[in-house]
């Protein structure tokens, strides 16, 4: 075996010299390798389309065969770019969760980040990697899960003489809303995988931060929820996915209520940045 | 090459690390030694930066670990050859470590062959053996071909053929000039791999020095003498300074606290006859329980540490402290504080 050769003292390099310093284009070469190299990332992602694209088509689907039986209220109200597109914001944010969370949390619990973090050792240069690498994939997939399903949408919806076409109003904005949104949602449970550094307890938590809260509010007193709603993290999805009737009163405008998850989930990264740079690995 | 200075580190009331400084010197397989908990793997993630110490600090040729400019191409450290993603490939994961430090693709290829995993490069690592896991490990130690090599427990749980190859690798490590810092709780591991020697026992230095040196010191090194006129021996030992324990029937006794120049002296001029004369050495083990046996966490009820002494006997060498070539003399000696 070659290792257990000995040579003597002069060891002929093996390396080209080194300039510069180990920096982020590494680690982020680096990070995409990670995340295209486990199986996980791939499973997560082919649901993250199934979901997104079977379920608008499923409700497309639906709402073109029922058409006819649809009182003409219930058609007016009808909204063909919501419907194509539900599957993504409302169950292809649980998805992306799952695949934010572990990007980090994967590394605690296998014991991985030693290693990581033994290569690399300025944290903040694999953190920052970490979250341009997902933000990219998800945002790649989440685009094309967003476009497969309004085409696909709206072609089943073609027999109803109600389908949604991108030069429409607000309709380009619902579709690329909801990738956005998704994509953020991935980044808000990556930030929760940084602090608790646990996937359960980070899927967990953000899937009540998004799911559960949101259920609780309504239960409040009417005024308190009108009052409350705008600043839950999930009314970006909500908001941005309607292009049909007027915008909902308690809400911002679409992209005023992007920009508060938007907030929320940049005042976490840093929370999370701050926790991974601070503690023992 | 490492000076760790002061360096101390708590987990909750508990302190793992307790003031502790030392240096490793360059060319030398230094080995890490202390009992379980003693705070050896505390030391060495502190060293890297993984975990951050309450107090000291420990540089790598005079930088901190985080700011070497290319970390792998300078030390190469194994921890825990399992801290790795299971569903991720030999080759990849090596690939995605060698990446940050923009080291080229071949590399990899070329470690995955040094350490003969070269069939399994595209399998899952969740697959892998111990001794396969370790050697993936080690891979990644030398992907950046570095001078300074460091290594947790290197052998804990190997195989027979596993542990053969890990010592042979040190030595050739050491043998191209490589710094190998190694820590065991296998004193006799270490007995045929490392020049020197930094003993810890909860968290505290108990010694630095070389391995002659260590088992010189410690009160384990004895000199057999066998006489047809013990009592005569035995009294004029005594006045000596030397302490005198009985032997078997044979007229032999052991003397502690003179070296064996110093017993045949006292016996030529008392006119005593002797039949043997021997430096009985202790083995590391016997010299390693005895240092640490204050120190041990925890111990079954009933076990005496440093009972097993007197190995075979070896012709006594004067103990010489090894002192560091020219060249690295600049780069820093030894502290004293601690010494044994």
């Amino acid at each position: 075996m070659a290792a257990t050769t000995t040579q003597q003292a002069a060891r002929p390099p093996v390396l080209p010299p080194p300039s510069g310093r180990a920096g982020f284009g590494g680690t982020l070469r680096s990070e995409f390798t990670k995340i295209r190299s486990v199986r996980s990332t791939y499973w997560t992602l082919l649901v993250l389309l199934a979901v997104s694209i079977g379920i608008g088509a499923a409700i497309s689907a639906g709402t073109a065969a029922n058409w006819s039986h649809m009182a003409p209220s219930d058609r007016a109200t009808f909204d063909p770019t919501q419907a194509s597109v539900a599957g993504l914001f409302y169950l292809g944010q649980l998805v992306i969760v799952v695949l934010g969370a572990m990007v980090l949390t994967a590394e605690y619990s296998t014991g991985m980040i030693r290693t990581s973090l033994t290569a690399m050792p300025r944290r903040g240069t694999v953190y920052a990697a970490k979250v341009v690498v997902l933000a990219v994939v998800a945002l790649v997939v989440t685009f094309i899960a967003a476009f497969i399903a309004f085409f696909l949408g709206q072609s089943l919806l073609a027999s109803t003489h109600d389908s949604a076409t991108l030069s429409q109003p607000n309709v380009l904005r619902a579709v690329i809303g909801s990738a956005l949104y998704v994509t953020t949602c991935g980044l808000f449970a990556f930030a929760a995988g940084a602090i608790l550094r646990h996937t359960a307890a980070a899927i967990t938590s953000v899937i009540g931060l998004l799911f559960v809260i949101p259920i609780l509010a309504h239960l409040l007193p009417s005024s308190w929820y009108q009052d409350l709603a705008r600043w839950l993290p999930d009314a970006a999805g909500r908001a941005l996915s309607v292009t049909v009737g007027p915008q909902p009163p308690n809400l911002f405008s679409p992209w005023g209520q992007f920009t508060v998850f938007a907030v929320y989930t940049v005042i976490l990264l840093a929370v999370g940045a701050f926790l991974f740079r601070k503690r023992d690995a | 090459m490492i000076e760790v200075r002061g360096l101390t580190k708590r987990y909750g009331d508990k302190i793992a690390v307790n003031n502790l400084s030392f240096s490793v010197e360059p060319g030398k397989v230094t080995g890490f030694l202390g009992p379980n908990g003693a705070g050896k793997t505390t030391t060495m993630r502190l060293i890297l930066g993984l975990d951050y110490p309450d107090a000291g600090t420990v540089t790598i040729g005079g930088q901190q670990y985080a700011h070497l400019a290319y970390p792998m191409r300078e030390v190469g450290a194994l921890i825990d050859a399992k801290a790795v993603h299971g569903g991720r490939s030999a080759y990849n994961h090596l690939l995605c470590l060698a990446q940050t430090n923009n080291l080229p693709k071949r590399r990899v290829g070329e470690v995955l062959e040094l350490v003969g995993l070269t069939e399994v490069a595209r399998k899952r690592t969740k697959g892998f053996s111990l001794g396969m896991s370790q050697r993936l490990g080690i891979a990644a130690t030398l992907l950046g071909d570095p001078a300074l090599l460091m290594f947790d427990e290197p052998v804990n749980g190997l195989d027979p053929e596993g542990i053969l190859w890990i010592r042979n690798l040190m030595k050739a490590l050491a043998a191209e000039g490589r710094t190998v810092f190694v820590s065991s709780h296998l004193m006799s591991e270490m007995e045929h791999t490392a020049d020197y020697l930094i003993v810890i026992g909860r968290g505290q230095l108990l010694a630095d020095c070389t391995m002659e040196e260590f088992i010189a010191r410690s009160s384990g090194q004895t000199v057999r003498v066998a006489t047809p006129q013990p009592e005569v021996l035995a009294k004029a030992v005594t006045e000596a300074g030397g302490t005198v324990i009985p032997g078997g029937g044979d007229g032999a006794l052991t003397v502690s606290g003179l070296i064996a120049a110093q017993v045949g002296d006292i016996a030529f001029e008392h006119g005593v006859r002797l039949h043997e004369l021997t430096v009985v050495r202790a083995s590391l083990e016997a010299a390693f329980m005895e240092l640490t046996a204050d120190s041990v966490e925890y111990r079954a009820a009933g076990d005496e540490p440093g009972d097993e002494k007197g190995q075979p006997p070896e012709p006594g060498q004067p103990p010489e402290s090894q002192l560091p070539a020219p060249e690295l003399a600049a780069q820093g000696q030894h502290g004293n504080e601690g010494r044994i």
